[in-house]
């Protein structure tokens, strides 16, 4: 369950925490979304999104670190995250 | 797209499957409990690659799926209704209730639309301030935070013609639920990403210790499946049950408290009735009494259906705990098929009995 | 046919200038205005044959073709088309896919009372528009008032006369192992694009439907590839997923296709994430799959370059002998998944 797609924040709109919302883009489609869960999102955040509102932020430095142990588990197949 | 085609990578996808075959010296019984990761799981043909190594069990993944019957009878009672619309993920339309679906009470005049957002199902009402809007809110603890957001802001618009069938349903008891069946098979849980986006995963930790069995919090990609059961698979094959995050982009500990408090500030937990499952003990969220204007199961009281008598003939609850294969359902393919199910396995495309009746044609290895 | 109206009627119908009325469909003196004004005069413009109920349209030489489709959406516009292009072009793409060039259509409209005529001249404007470009005629027509409730908006029929271009037969039953399957352009748009509009999405930019006439490209296809080219179909409701299984049970071949080759727009593609939807699935309106002899997919692909209708073609599979599934698809994993037949329109999920 759950469908979250990750989209990055261009635009507020709106800051006003329960009304908060932003313009998210996804692959060169835009969308209004709510943000009151992720009020400290900054232009150019990722943002996963499920049913119209952001759920969290991504956190790119754990992206990076998971992307770097695919890295090495593909050169070196002995080794395992 | 960002953050999503890297997850989706082919050859780090064979490296993850060496790994795991590498590592599994028996076939371990795992359990997700996350319909999305279900259906990634057999999009991509995962579980039969893993067939051999990894026995991966759907549990009861698809809140759409567990929604009570009496719940799509009361929403179809109120698509009926004279001036009210019914507003609905996408999803529910299909779901069958004790005599019919959205879909079908569409086609009987009811008025339905189908909405992306709780919070679009606002804009609705808006636009109609005639008519009633009900928004038939179900999911997992991943929607409540957007149903319970859409309650706020009609409370402090005034938008008296819009309420929400409460239908929302908590994922950690029915694991719960699962793991104290008497024959229980389940080794270990890929716990659902976007859940614990909204949850955290504190209060997994005394249930991985409570029933000795780890829990790894586990993405939707293909890649992000496969790191999921390598290391629960890990964990197991040293014996330890503990927790592990392994979708740390997105997940913290903690959760995401702003969500969790717009949850405590409309909802509460509450018992629920599974379909398929029976009731669960704090299986569901309620809406707290400062909002019971705005709960149509008290604004329209008159059209509560009677409490349904459950799937008749329908062995869901044992298919989805992992005690029998779908096929050993005497009504799987007969009188239960995706185009009339009789219960939650087979009513959604992520449902494990919709799956293996659409893949019947290629023998699925069981691992003895 | 209703009965004709009598002129001693009491009370006179009323007439509306601003709505479609159930008396312009009953065949007196409003239904006559309706048709000289506000049809005839502009279809009038793409016909070398007088518009009438039965067009006289002389001697066809050659193998005929007829087709008949009937339009029905909501809504009526939508970005990159409407009804009317629908109506043209669905058509027109319905004779061109079985390898005969449109000639003449006939045109039908069955409009829900209270219609305001302003909707129905921008159809109307459109349909001329539209049939002009194709260059293919509307030389019949009529009309029909129904009921308030008894039809949303309007429902229009359009019926095609074409000919063959000569004995050639295009036909799934022609597909041979190893024959390359090509789509003409980026799949999806439509399907997304009226799903948006319909149920007001709210993407920015609004989604473009594909809606667009292939006559010209299949013929270009046919004459440069004789009986290389095997069959041609508009991916139309069910999307490439349902063409694929209509030729894998017509040929009893498999057809197989590698996903990371579908041409997919990214806005396409992030409104089919965000709404849990699987491209192949979704309708096209301008969009078709061709099987090809392998060794001419590079010409077939060059032909459809030279088309606008066609925005980067590419060949996306093959076909092959039948072990199980009809119907698979590689999604880079190890093993290739059987894909389902589309059983109804997909929904946006959240599961």
């Amino acid at each position: 369950m759950c469908l979250g797609v990750p989209g990055r924040v261009v635009r507020w709109i709106n800051r006003e925490s329960n009304f908060a919302k932003a313009e998210v883009e996804f692959s060169g489609v835009r969308r209004e979304i709510h943000m009151a869960c992720v009020t400290d999102a900054n232009l150019g955040d990722y943002v996963i999104v499920h049913a119209g509102i952001a759920i969290c932020l991504v956190d790119e430095v754990e992206a990076e670190q998971t992307l770097a142990e695919l890295k090495s588990l593909g050169e070196n197949s002995d080794e395992t995250p | 797209m960002k953050h999503l085609d890297e997850y989706r990578d082919a050859a780090a996808s064979q490296s993850l499957i060496t790994d795991i075959r590498a590592r599994a010296t028996r076939p371990w019984v795992l359990m997700d409990v996350c319909g999305g990761q279900t259906h990634n799981l057999v999009r991509y043909g995962i579980e039969r690659e893993l067939a051999d190594c990894v026995e991966l069990i759907h549990g009861p993944g698809c809140p759409v799926c567990v929604t009570a019957t009496e719940l799509i009878d009361f929403a179809v009672a109120l698509a009926l209704r004279p001036n009210t619309i019914v507003a609905s993920f996408g999803d529910m339309l299909r779901v069958p209730g004790s005599s019919q679906s959205l879909m079908q009470a569409r086609e009987r005049g009811g008025r339905i639309q189908i909405v992306y957002s709780p919070l679009d199902a606002l804009a609705l009402a808006r636009q109609h301030p005639n008519a009633e809007i009900v928004f038939l809110a179900v999911g997992f603890e991943t929607t409540a935070p957007a149903t319970a957001l859409a309650v706020i802001q009609a409370t402090k618009l005034s938008l008296n013609n819009f309420s929400i069938v409460p239908a929302h349903v908590r994922v950690l008891p029915a694991m719960e639920t699962i793991m104290r069946m008497p024959d229980n098979r389940v080794e270990g849980f890929l716990a659902a990403g976007h859940v614990c986006c909204i949850t955290g995963f504190e209060a997994y930790q005394p249930f991985a210790s409570r029933f000795r069995v780890p829990i790894v919090i586990t993405g939707f990609e293909p890649i992000d499946l496969l790191r999921g059961i390598l290391k629960t698979v890990e964990l197991l094959e040293t014996g330890q049950a503990i927790v592990k995050n392994q979708y740390s982009r997105t997940v913290q500990r903690q959760g995401n408290l702003a969500a969790q408090s717009i949850i405590d500030q409309v909802y509460e937990v509450d018992d629920r009735d599974w379909r398929g499952f029976g009731t669960i003990s704090g299986g569901g969220y309620r809406l707290r009494a400062e909002y019971s204007l705005m709960n149509a199961r008290q604004k329209f009281a008159d059209v509560l259906p009677p409490k349904g008598r459950g799937d008749v003939d329908c062995r869901g609850a044992d298919v989805m705990s992992g005690k029998i294969k779908p096929k050993q359902c005497p009504a799987f393919a007969t009188t239960c098929t995706p185009q009339s199910p009789l219960g939650a396995p087979m009513v959604s495309s992520e449902g494990a009995c919709a799956a293996y009746y659409r893949f019947e044609p290629l023998p699925i290895k069981v691992p003895s | 046919m209703n009965a004709p109206m009598s002129p001693l009627a009491c009370p006179r119908p009323t007439t509306s200038d601003q709505t479609i009325t159930l008396a312009h469909g009953e065949g007196g003196k409003m239904m006559r205005n309706l048709i000289r004004d506000r049809i005839v005069s502009k279809l009038g413009e793409t016909n070398v044959q007088r518009f009438s109920d039965a067009a006289c349209v002389g001697t066809i030489k050659g193998n005929v073709a007829i087709s008949t489709d009937s339009y029905v959406v909501s809504p009526l516009f939508f970005p990159g088309g409407d009804i009317g292009t629908l109506a043209v072009h669905g058509t027109i793409n319905d004779l061109a896919m079985a390898g005969a060039s449109p000639l003449f259509l006939t045109l039908s409209l069955i409009l829900e009372e209270g219609l305001p005529f302003e909707v129905f001249d921008r159809v109307i404007d459109s349909i001329a528009e539209t049939a002009n470009t194709c260059g293919v005629p509307i030389v019949a027509g009529d009309t029909k008032v129904v009921t308030k409730g008894a039809a949303d908006g309007m429902f229009l029929n359009t019926t095609g006369v074409g000919v063959h271009h000569d004995d050639q037969r295009m036909s799934a039953k022609q597909i041979q192992p190893g024959d390359t399957l090509v789509v003409s352009g980026p799949i999806a748009r439509h399907g997304i694009a009226v799903l948006a509009a319909r149920e007001s999405l709210e993407f920015m930019p609004p989604p473009a439907s594909d809606s667009a006439a292939l006559h010209r490209v299949a013929a270009d296809l046919q004459s440069a590839l004789g009986n290389d080219l095997r069959t041609m179909r508009d991916a139309t409701r069910g999307g490439v997923a349902a063409v694929l299984h209509e030729w894998a049970e017509e040929s009893t071949l498999a057809m197989w296709v590698d996903e990371a080759q579908l041409p997919l727009l990214p806005e396409t593609r992030g409104v089919c994430e965000l709404l849990g939807l699987d491209p192949m699935f979704v309708a096209n309106e301008g969009t078709f799959v061709a099987a090809i002899a392998s060794h001419r997919t590079e010409d077939a692909i060059s032909v459809m370059k030279t088309h606008s209708s066609c925005g980067d073609p590419a060949p996306i599979g093959y076909a092959r002998r039948r072990e199980i599934s009809p119907v698979l698809v590689s999604r880079g994993m190890g093993g290739d998944q059987p894909l389902d037949e589309p059983i109804a329109a997909m929904l946006p999920r959240i599961c």
